[in-house]
């Protein structure tokens, strides 16, 4: 698909002179403008340009609210209240950038969730599924760290909670853990030190995300963009240009994703964090009911299911990890979920199941909670590791449309009754 | 072509030139590692973290039954003052039965079995002094205050995802793995401790 002819015109004579130096503009338009786009995709389509968006507006909000934040355990909780209320506009920003990593995971979710209804990780997308799973990490990696910064109650638990993770290798070679936590901690618990090198990381780690999105649309423009039907482009009539068409529902599904965040923006800002981060931080304190941001609760829930301490925290990890070999877990040859009648019922379970975890995540673990938590753990293990390879052999796959053409047009992939002929591209 | 081939051949010693590769490149590997070390060194424990200072408590204020939380490393420590009931409970368990059976006493070897004697200083069985951080994750259990939860064991109960520790700190059910430790620390005097 990269290699499609670029039907880019140099106009002025600056732009020939240019595209004999640096044929940018020319990569741009092949790219951006005249690249065949399937023309059946729908709005979870857009959910790609909506993360491109996200990733724009942490970058830019957070460089301002750098601008005004002190990162020593002393000052850190004073200058986000500073921010709040005395930086001009700093309420603003600073809650752009709290709603804003909310609405990034919100989407990513569902920018996930389509790649699983429709196969976009099955082959040829495998490389850009995998750099899809690297990106979820980096995000998760720069969440967690932003989220220490406002140095409140959950602030510093959280931290002193997920870093202790690591301490679990003690359980392989005794003191690696500790030795671990120690160096990432600089120090022997939690403190200032911890959060001045969080801080460097955390505005470190969203360039190295934009490094990797641009790997990752690279990948994909080298394959194509799936859609709903899970067919290839096969002829011109399968597909239509990038702009104005697909330039032009993005935008519109942007438009709307944007309503949604200013919502929470300006009427409910604090909705989506926890009233104890407002708290400030206390070594002697820990909160009765430490919880992570709402985006980590179905790992969280995982990691509690398991009864091991170290079982826990390798079943939390394999969780996303486990994300990389689908490609070849999954066995069948029909990408779209679609024209899988019996799959498509798993993989919807599948979707409550870590729906299902990420409200136990958020409950105390115990009792009832955790045996529901134990049970859809299994479940999502099982998914991938059991349903994905046996289903995919098992099932008999439902009729599919010959090509997208036709999945959209009917018949003989003619407009249906249509008088005129139709349009020429 | 023949030729030239023949001439590469007699000029190029093949052995020498091996040897040069493979030498700059162990050169290389050797620079590069000694450059990285000090990159990730950094990061442990600076030495002003390193040195800070031992802590002394006097405990002569702390009531039987009482519990004071005191500051060490940046750490929380536990100084309870146990109450004749609690130490029997203590003492009447069998260590090889524990979840952990290490005393994880600083001032004593790993291989040292959780026995309430091996939790504290002889003599001074009402003082029990351990950091007061979960072996799980690292929360601060509950169990310092009168009101307190204490958990099913009467010692600490950790609410973030239910450790119970008994009345020598002693994990019995939950998810830590270890008991909590107990610092290195002496008594100068009847008194006054010394943490570190
Ligand atoms: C920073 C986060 C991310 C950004 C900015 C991003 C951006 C994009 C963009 C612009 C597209 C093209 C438009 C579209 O098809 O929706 C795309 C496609 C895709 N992304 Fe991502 N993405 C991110 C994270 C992820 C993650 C976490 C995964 C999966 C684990 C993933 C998997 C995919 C796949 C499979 C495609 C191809 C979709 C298809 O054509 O069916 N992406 N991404
Ligand atoms: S931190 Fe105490 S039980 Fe998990």
């Amino acid at each position: 698909m990269a290699q499609h002819d670029s039907t880019y015109k140099p106009g002025s004579r600056l732009e020939h002179w240019m595209d004999e130096r640096l044929p940018i503009m020319r990569m741009m338009h092949g790219q951006f403008v005249d690249f065949p786009t399937p023309r059946n995709l729908n709005y979870l389509w857009t959910f790609g340009g909506i993360l491109s968006f996200c990733l724009a507006v942490q970058i830019v909000t957070g460089i301002v609210l750098a601008m005004h934040y002190i990162p020593t355990a002393d000052m850190a909780f004073d200058s986000v209240e500073r921010i709040r209320r005395d930086v001009n506009y700093g309420w603003l920003i600073r809650n752009v950038h709290a709603v804003g990593a909310s609405m990034f995971f919100f989407a990513v979710y569902i920018h996930i969730a389509r790649g699983l209804y429709y196969g976009s990780y099955k082959a040829p997308r495998e490389v850009l599924w995998i750099l899809g799973v690297l990106l979820f990490l980096l995000m998760m990696a720069t969440g967690f760290l932003g989220y220490t910064l406002p140095w409140g109650q959950m602030s510093f638990w959280g931290v002193t909670v997920i870093t202790n993770l690591f301490s679990s290798l003690d359980a392989i070679v005794p003191g690696l853990g500790t030795k671990i936590v120690t160096w990432l901690w600089g120090g022997f618990s939690v403190s200032s030190v911890t959060l001045n090198r969080f801080f460097s990381l955390h505005y470190l780690l969203p360039f190295v995300i934009a490094g990797v999105v641009v790997l990752h649309i690279w990948a994909l423009h080298v394959v194509g963009q799936n859609n709903p039907t899970g067919l290839d482009i096969k002829t011109k009539a399968d597909s239509v240009p990038m702009a104005p068409y697909a330039v032009m529902k993005d935008l519109f599904g942007l438009g709307v994703f944007v309503l949604l965040f200013a919502w929470f923006v300006f009427f409910a800002p604090d909705y989506l964090g926890h009233a104890d981060n407002y708290v400030p931080a206390n070594p002697l304190v820990t909160p009765p009911h430490i919880v992570p941001e709402w985006y980590f609760l179905p790992f969280y829930a995982i990691l509690r299911a398991i009864p091991s301490k170290l079982g826990g925290v390798v079943a939390m990890f394999s969780a996303i990890v486990v994300l990389v070999f689908i490609p070849w877990l999954d066995t069948s040859r029909v990408r779209s979920a679609r024209y899988r009648p019996l799959y498509k019922w798993f993989l919807w379970f599948f979707f409550f199941s870590v729906l299902a975890l990420g409200y136990l995540g958020g409950k105390p673990a115990e009792g009832v909670y955790v045996a529901w938590a134990q049970f859809f753990t299994a479940y999502y293990f099982a998914f991938f590791l059991l349903i994905m390879p046996i289903v995919g052999v098992m099932e008999t796959p439902s009729a599919m449309p010959r090509s997208i053409a036709e999945s959209v047009l009917g018949g003989s992939g003619q407009p249906a009754g249509a008088t005129s002929a139709p349009e020429k591209r | 072509m023949k030729e030239e081939a023949d001439l590469a051949a007699q000029t190029e010693d093949a052995t020498r030139r091996d040897f040069l590769v493979v030498a700059a490149s162990a050169f290389a590997a050797v620079g590069g590692a000694a450059t990285l070390w000090p990159l990730i060194q950094q990061m442990n424990p600076d030495a002003s973290t390193q040195a800070m200072a031992s802590t002394e408590i006097d405990v002569a204020p702390i009531k039987e039954g009482q519990a004071i939380t005191v500051m060490w490393r940046g750490k929380p420590v536990f100084i309870r003052h146990r109450t004749k009931t609690e130490i029997d409970a203590a003492k009447s368990v069998d260590p090889s039965s524990l979840p952990d059976s290490s005393a994880r006493n600083g001032a004593l070897p790993e291989s040292a079995p959780a026995s309430d004697a091996n939790r504290t200083k002889a003599g001074k069985e009402q003082w029990l002094v351990m950091v007061g951080i979960c072996t799980h994750l690292g929360c601060i259990p509950k169990g310092q205050g009168l009101s307190d939860v204490k958990g099913d064991y009467n010692g600490w109960f950790c609410v973030c995802h239910g450790s119970h520790y008994d009345t020598a700190g002693r994990i019995r059910r939950g998810p830590a793995p270890r008991n909590l430790d107990v610092p290195a620390y002496s008594f100068l005097s009847d008194t006054m401790i010394k943490i570190g």
